[in-house]
C-alpha cells in the first residue's frame, strides 16, 4: 500500500533531478541493490534493503529518512563499504565500488558513526589524526605521520573548533566536541563523500545547529557531496537539496524536501498524520505532529 | 533552494576567519602525549637503558652475590673477549651465564610477549581487562602442553618439539571459541568477556585435572610446578627456539600497530578508515595464540602480566600502539624479571613459582580497575 505510491514519486523525482541538474556528476550509483543481516535462506525474508537503485549527485547534500529500522544505517554503510551488497550493484564516482580496495574506498569516502565509543586513553589529536591513515601505505598498514599530514590535521580542527582540546582524552569531552572532533578526523580523509549517520541524535539545540551549519558549510566550501541519515525530518528540510525516503528497506520516495516532505508521503511512509507548513525564514516544509 | 539561515550564521565567518589564519601551528599539535618519530624513539631507547640496568641488578642478586664489577667484567668477557677474566670456567661465570643469565632471558622474553599479547587483544575485542590468562587462552595453551607432556606426544618430530605446537594448537582453539563468542552480538559487554574467561579456565582446568589424574605419578610431579608458572632451567639451545617463535609472532603484531589503533575505533570505523579488518583479526589472533602457545610451553602459566602492564603503559606512556606495544613489550620483560628474582631470593635458598607473585600482585590491581574504572573501561 504504501510502496504502491512510491514509483510515481520516485520515477519522476529522479528524471527531475536529472534534468534539474544538467551536467552534474553522480556520486554514487545503486542498481537494485539487496542487502541482508542473515545469510544463506533466511536472506531473502530478512532482507534489510530490498532492490534499491538511485543516483546520488555529487557536490548536494542528500537526506536519508525513514521510519525506525527502514535501513537508514545499513544504506549509509553499504556506500562507506563496511558492508557489501549481496545483490546489485553500487558505482561510486564511476568505478564500481567492490572493485575498490578498503583503502581507495577510504581515500573517497569518510564515514562520520552515530556514536564514537573509546574506551582507551587516546587524546582527540591523536584520534583525529587516525583520518590519515588511508593516505599511508605500509606493511600491515604501520607508517609515521610527515609535517604535510600535521597541517592538514591542525587545519581540520581549526575548522571544527576543536583545536583547543587536541590534548584532551577522547573519554573526557562532551558529546558535541566529540561529534566534532569526529567529523575532523572525517575531514583529515580529505573524501569527496562524506557519509555521516545521524550526526545530531545526542547533542542538544544549541550543538544540532552547529553541527548542521558546519555540514552545510562543507558542502559550499568545499563541494563536498554529503549523505546523511536522519530522523529529524526539519533537520532535513532545512539543510538538505534531496531527501532520500526509505520504508522497509525500499525507496519510498527521493527529491527535493519539497517533492517528498508532504502529508500524503509521510503519513503512507510513518503510518502517521502530519501538519505539514513552510517554515518562517526558509519557506521551506516544516512538519509539526497533530495534537 | 538554499536554506537563509546559515549564510550568516557565526559559525561561517569563523571559518572564514580561521581559513585566513590557517598558518600551520605544527607545535600545538605536537605537544605533550602525541607521538612523533623522535618521541618513540626517546621512549624505545631509554626504556632499552632501563631494561639494561634491571638486567644487571638482577644478575647479582641469588642465593650467591655477585658483586656487579664482577658481573660487568664476566659479561664483557663473554660478549667481547676482553680476557680480564682468567675464564669462564670458574664457578661464578657459570652460576651466572649458564643458570641467572639463560633464567633472566627467558623471564623477559615470557614478560614481554604475555604484555604485548595483552595490548594486541585488548584492541581486537576492545576491552582493557582482556588478557590471555584471563580469557583463558593460557589455559587452553596449557591444556594442549599437558597432552604433549603426559601423554609424551612424540615430544619432538624431527628437531621441532611437539610441545609448543601442541600449546599452540591450544591457545588457538581457546581463542577461536574467545572470537565465536565476541562476533555473536555486536556490544559484546566487558562482563560477557570474563565470564566467558572464567567458564573456559574452569572447562580447560577440569580437563587438565583429568589428564594429571590419570597420569603416571614421576610425571604428574613436574606439571604441577609448570602450571603454576616457573621459570626454572632454561637452556640457551631451547631459549634460540623461543626467541625464533616470539620473532615471528611479535613482527606480525608490530607491523599491524596502526591497524590495532584503528580498530579501537569500533570494527565499522576502522573499515571504513581503510583497515582489512577480517585479515588484521585474524593474522592478530594467530600471532597471539603463537606467542602465547610458545610462552607457556616454556613457563606455565603465568597470570596478569597482560593486564597490568598494558594498562600502566598506556596511563604513563601512550595509548598509540606504535609505542605501546614496543613499550608494553619491555615494561613486561622487566617486571617479570623482577618477580622472578623476587621469586627465587625471598626464601632464599628455595624458591617458588613466580605465577604466585604476579597473581599476588595482579589479582588486586585487576579488582582495583574493575571497581574504580568503570566509565574508563567503556562499563558505564
Amino acid at each position: 500500500m504504501v510502496v504502491d505510491d512510491a514509483p510515481n514519486a520516485v520515477g519522476y523525482e529522479v528524471t527531475a533531478m536529472m534534468n534539474d541538474q544538467h551536467g552534474s556528476d553522480v556520486a554514487y550509483s545503486l542498481e537494485n541493490v539487496s542487502f541482508s543481516y542473515a545469510r544463506g535462506k533466511r536472506a531473502d525474508s530478512e532482507a534489510v534493503l530490498d532492490d534499491l537503485s538511485c543516483l546520488i549527485l555529487s557536490g548536494r547534500v542528500l537526506g536519508i529518512l525513514g521510519p525506525n529500522g527502514s535501513g537508514k544505517s545499513t544504506l549509509l554503510k553499504l556506500l562507506a563499504r563496511v558492508f557489501e551488497p549481496q545483490q546489485g550493484k553500487i558505482e561510486l564516482l564511476g568505478d564500481s565500488l567492490s572493485s575498490l580496495s578498503q583503502l581507495d574506498v577510504a581515500k573517497r569516502v569518510a564515514l562520520v558513526p552515530q556514536e564514537t565509543v573509546q574506551v582507551f586513553p587516546f587524546t582527540i589529536s591523536e584520534m583525529v589524526m587516525m583520518g590519515r591513515s588511508p593516505h599511508h601505505q605500509g606493511w600491515g598498514g604501520w607508517h609515521w605521520e610527515d609535517s604535510q599530514d600535521w597541517v592538514i590535521a591542525q587545519n581540520a580542527m581549526e575548522e571544527l573548533d576543536v583545536a583547543h582540546l587536541g590534548d584532551r582524552l577522547v573519554t573526557e569531552v562532551s558529546g558535541g566536541e566529540r561529534q566534532r572532533a569526529v567529523i575532523a578526523r572525517a575531514l583529515v580523509q580529505e573524501p569527496q563523500v562524506l557519509l555521516l549517520d545521524e550526526p545530531t541524535a545526542f547533542l542538544d539545540l544549541h550543538h544540532q545547529l552547529d553541527i548542521a551549519r558546519i555540514i552545510k558549510r562543507l558542502n559550499r566550501d568545499r563541494g563536498l557531496t554529503v549523505v546523511l541519515v536522519s530522523h529529524d525530518l526539519n533537520l532535513a528540510s532545512q539543510y538538505c537539496d534531496h531527501v532520500l525516503l526509505l520504508n522497509h528497506g525500499r525507496l519510498a520516495a527521493m527529491g527535493s524536501p519539497q517533492k517528498v516532505l508532504n502529508p500524503e508521503i509521510i503519513e503512507a511512509v510513518y503510518g502517521c498524520s502530519v501538519l505539514v507548513d513552510k517554515h518562517p525564514q526558509s519557506g521551506m516544509p516544516r512538519v509539526s505532529l497533530p495534537i | 533552494m538554499k536554506p537563509t539561515l546559515d549564510v550568516a550564521s557565526p559559525a561561517a565567518s569563523q571559518a572564514e576567519r580561521s581559513g585566513k589564519t590557517s598558518v600551520p601551528v605544527q607545535r600545538a599539535m605536537t605537544s605533550s602525549r602525541t607521538l612523533t618519530r623522535s618521541r618513540w624513539w626517546l621512549w624505545i631507547s631509554s626504556g632499552c637503558v632501563v631494561t639494561v640496568v634491571v638486567v644487571v641488578g638482577c644478575l647479582g642478586l641469588g642465593t650467591q652475590a655477585i658483586p656487579y664489577s664482577r658481573i660487568i667484567a664476566i659479561i664483557l668477557d663473554a660478549v667481547v673477549g676482553t680476557s680480564m677474566e682468567q675464564g669462564l670456567d670458574d664457578p661464578t661465570s657459570i652460576i651466572l651465564l649458564q643458570v641467572r643469565m639463560p633464567r633472566l632471558l627467558l623471564a623477559f622474553l615470557v614478560g614481554g610477549s604475555l604484555a604485548m599479547v595483552g595490548v594486541a587483544l585488548q584492541a581486537l575485542l576492545r576491552n582493557p581487562l582482556a588478557d590471555p590468562f584471563v580469557i583463558g587462552i593460557s589455559s587452553g595453551a596449557a591444556l594442549g602442553a599437558a597432552i604433549a607432556l603426559l601423554f609424551g606426544v612424540g615430544i619432538s618430530v624431527g628437531s621441532i618439539s611437539a610441545l609448543p605446537v601442541c600449546a599452540f594448537a591450544g591457545a588457538l582453539f581457546s581463542l577461536i571459541i574467545m572470537y565465536r563468542i565476541s562476533s555473536v552480538q555486536f556490544g559484546f559487554s566487558v562482563y560477557t568477556l570474563l565470564l566467558a574467561g572464567v567458564v573456559l579456565n574452569a572447562i580447560f582446568s577440569a580437563f587438565i585435572m583429568f589428564l594429571t589424574s590419570i597420569a603416571e605419578p614421576n610425571r604428574v610431579y613436574g606439571m604441577y610446578a609448570w602450571l603454576m608458572g616457573t621459570l626454572t632451567g632454561p637452556e640457551w639451545s631451547t631459549l634460540g627456539m623461543l626467541v625464533l617463535y616470539l620473532g615471528v609472532g611479535l613482527f606480525v603484531l608490530g607491523i599491524h600497530a596502526q591497524s590495532l589503533n584503528l580498530l579501537t575505533l569500533g570494527e565499522e570505523t576502522a573499515r571504513s578508515l581503510g583497515v582489512e579488518v577480517e585479515r588484521v583479526k585474524k593474522s592478530v589472533f594467530l600471532a597471539s595464540a603463537l606467542l602465547t602457545g610458545a610462552v607457556v610451553s616454556f613457563s606455565g602459566i603465568i597470570g596478569f602480566v597482560g593486564l597490568i602492564i598494558p594498562h600502566a603503559v598506556r596511563l604513563v606512556v601512550s595509548a598509540d600502539h606504535r609505542l605501546l606495544l614496543p613499550m608494553a613489550g619491555l615494561v613486561g620483560g622487566m617486571f617479570l624479571m623482577l618477580a622472578d628474582t623476587v621469586a627465587r631470593t625471598a626464601l632464599s635458598p628455595s624458591e617458588f613459582p613466580v605465577g604466585v607473585i604476579t597473581a599476588l600482585v595482579g589479582g588486586p590491581i585487576f579488582l582495583w580497575l574493575l571497581t574504580t574504572r568503570q566509565t574508563q573501561l567503556g562499563m558505564k
